[in-house]
């Protein structure tokens, strides 16, 4: 069995910076930027390592800006 | 063939021959034949008939409807209408096709139930919302009550846009031979590239009436007033009866006209030079052709079933060229051959 | 790789203008999703209301229409009458449903029209400027009831769900929120259920979702999602209050 890889893609432009997703992420991976989008918001990034791909932040998205892929490790 | 029909039922029945198969309405009186007719009607040909639980209502399902590409009609009497201005707003707004009915009644408020043409402001200078315009056609008989319904289906898609039948309590309850057998029977509907069907196969379409962005809904607007420009040239239609003596040009539509028209040949038995201008688009109002029949006329009088509407109309198009007098009666009372011709006698021809 | 969460089909790429934190974009999510679960994109026919989501139209990427305040469901009760074999949806705001247009809504599901209404409770007009709407909470704060709602000027909150489903034409009615996660979950299916319903020909569904408007609310997007668990789940009680059964609209 390898590891499983999520990537997390962000829509940036998108992201009203409205903080709902680093709210429910239940492991603490996320948080909204110190650079501003070009709607005017600091956007959401991934801070820190350690997303299990449990999708509650893209769940509870708004603005559709992120998607969650997994890919099998080696 | 002809045969001996009600208002209100041949027109409901010329609608159904010009492949209308849904409609909208609400009771009122006095145009509840409508309804009634087509109630038991449209099931035998697979259309919809629905009762709405208010005019309000109903004008909003016409223009559901009438965003499919498929045609569709609601009627009503004046309070009725009054309610129906927002949905015609919205149809003229988005450019949807549909045809309204309004059989008017006296008014203001609740009025009263008998025959009256005080509607006239409100059909042709816009009742809604908004810079708009909707062809407004004035039937002068059963006949052509049954005619106009398949013309105003075709001038509602060549226009994308709402026309009414302004006809009147009168018009709607009296019956008159007709011959529905010249309407030739429309089965199906017209694709457009505008219905809302489902997106197979192609975009999505939206219709719409919002435009946030002021120079989009200015541009929407002048797109409009071309199309009601277009309209005003090639549409305007009236009848002449004995204009081209005429020293006296009596002006009037629907049931008034036909009052007039008995007062022209009365008069002109009398030995007076009477003549008649009967519009039947109200919208456009055919101005030219009242100019153009009005040559030789010393005088014009505009008889009609209100306190004076139309009259303003035909006051614009002479422009004090010629003076205009007004013989109206209302709240449901009719004007008599014998009153119009004592009013032509005091103003001398 | 495998797609874990991304957008569906049946919402266009177009970004949503609506205030941050605002969750009609989860709703405008979970009815797109429910259209592409149910691969009926090419045969639905949205209606938009007047209010927040009137530009649904833009986003939905299904055949639209734009209807005047409160009409939507006679809109769609004439899309539905001429084309039958459509899938036809309504999104209206509490506003819209419940004040202005309560009258075609009570109508349209005493019918039993089939077709499915979204209905957004966020307890006020946004659009407009946070004022009262029919059911904003007693001593509720809006622009027009600025000491807080008092019942002896305004009256009581609507719960339209259960006055819905006291009709003979309804077939599914049910009341969900999308406060977190969870609920985000339960509203998805309940919203799919619902134009099953519609796809199955049984009559009249809504569902009312609770949502949260924190511009007007004056709170951050999150402590927003806080206030409508603790303040509005009390007098809108979550729920299913419609289930079809035959033996209803045979006997009606």
């Amino acid at each position: 069995m390898g590891s499983v890889v999520v990537h997390l893609r962000f829509d940036e432009q998108r992201c009203k910076g409205c903080s709902i997703c680093v709210s429910v992420c239940p492991k603490g991976v996320l948080a909204l930027g110190e650079h501003i989008n070009s709607a005017g918001y600091n956007p959401v990034v991934e801070a820190k390592q350690g997303c299990n791909g449990c999708g509650m932040c893209a769940w509870m998205c708004p603005d559709l800006v992120i998607s969650i892929y997994k890919e099998m490790g080696a | 063939m002809k045969v001996l029909m009600k208002g209100n039922e041949a027109l409901a029945e010329a609608a159904i021959r010009a492949g209308c198969r849904l409609f909208f309405g609400y009771p009122i009186t006095p145009q509840n034949e409508i309804p009634e007719y087509l109630a038991r009607r449209m099931p035998e040909v697979g259309g919809t008939f629905l009762q709405a639980e208010s005019e309000v209502a109903a004008i909003n399902m016409v223009y559901g409807a009438a965003g499919t590409g498929q045609r569709v009609m609601t009627s009503s009497s004046g309070p009725g209408i009054s309610l129906k201005q927002e949905g015609i707003s919205f149809l003229a707004g988005a450019e949807l096709p549909c045809v309204i009915v309004n059989m008017m009644r006296g008014g203001p408020g609740l009025g009263s139930i008998q025959a009256s043409q005080s509607d006239y402001f409100q059909a042709t200078k816009g009742g809604g919302h908004g810079d708009y315009r909707i062809i407004v056609l004035a039937p002068g008989s059963v006949q052509e009550l049954a005619d106009m319904t398949v013309w105003a289906f075709e001038l509602a898609e060549k226009y994308t846009t709402p026309v009414m039948i302004l006809g009147d309590g009168t018009m709607g309850q009296m019956m008159e031979p007709v011959d529905l057998d010249t309407i030739p029977i429309k089965t199906g509907h017209s694709e457009f590239p505008w219905a809302t069907t489902g997106c197979k196969d192609r975009p999505k379409r939206i219709i719409n009436s919002l435009y946030l962005d002021a120079t989009m809904l200015e541009r929407h607007n002048q797109k409009l007033q071309r199309k009601y420009r277009l309209i005003s040239e090639e549409l305007p239609r009236a009848e002449a009866y004995h204009t081209d003596d005429a020293e006296l040009v009596l002006v009037a539509f629907g049931t008034a006209a036909r009052i007039a028209r008995g007062a022209v040949d009365q008069g002109r038995a009398n030995g007076l030079r009477l003549g008649l201008v009967r519009p039947i688009t109200l919208w456009p109002f055919p101005g030219e052709f009242l100019l153009a029949a009005t040559t030789g006329a010393r005088k014009l009088l505009v008889v009609e079933m209100n306190t004076g509407q139309m009259v303003e109309d035909v006051r614009l198009v002479v422009e004090g060229r010629i003076p205009v007098h007004f013989h109206g009666r209302c709240g449901g009372m009719l004007p008599t051959v014998k009153d119009i011709l004592a009013q032509i006698e005091e103003m001398g021809v | 790789m495998r797609t874990v969460f991304a957008p569906p089909a049946s919402l266009t790429k177009d970004p949503f203008h609506y205030c941050p934190g605002c969750t009609h974009g989860i709703i405008h999510r979970l009815v797109a999703e429910a259209i592409d679960s149910l691969d009926i994109r090419e045969r639905t026919i949205g209606v938009a209301s007047v209010g927040c989501s009137v530009l649904a139209y833009q986003y939905f990427n299904t055949d639209m229409q734009q209807a005047a305040h409160g009409r939507a469901p006679a809109v769609a009760t004439g899309i539905k009458r001429a084309l039958p074999g459509s899938v036809v949806f309504t999104y209206q705001g509490d506003g819209d449903l419940a004040s202005i247009g309560i009258a075609e809504v009570i109508h349209a599901a005493a019918r039993g029209e089939n077709i499915t209404v979204v209905f957004v409770n966020n307890a006020c007009y946004g659009m407009t400027g946070g004022q009262l709407a029919p059911t904003t909470l007693i001593g509720q704060t809006t622009t027009t009831s600025p000491g807080g709602r008092r019942v002896e000027n305004t009256g009581y909150p609507i719960r339209m769900a259960e006055m819905l489903a006291t009709l003979d034409g309804s077939a599914y009615i049910a009341r969900v929120s999308v406060h977190d996660p969870a609920h985000v979950r339960q509203a998805k299916k309940s919203i799919q259920h619902a134009f099953e319903v519609q796809l199955a020909g049984r009559g009249f569904s809504m569902v009312e979702v609770l949502s949260t408007c924190p511009t007007n609310w004056g709170q951050k997007p999150v402590e927003a999602l806080t206030w409508l668990k603790e303040k509005m789940l009390p007098q809108y009680p979550l729920g299913l209050f419609k289930v079809w059964e035959r033996s209803e609209v045979n006997a009606s």
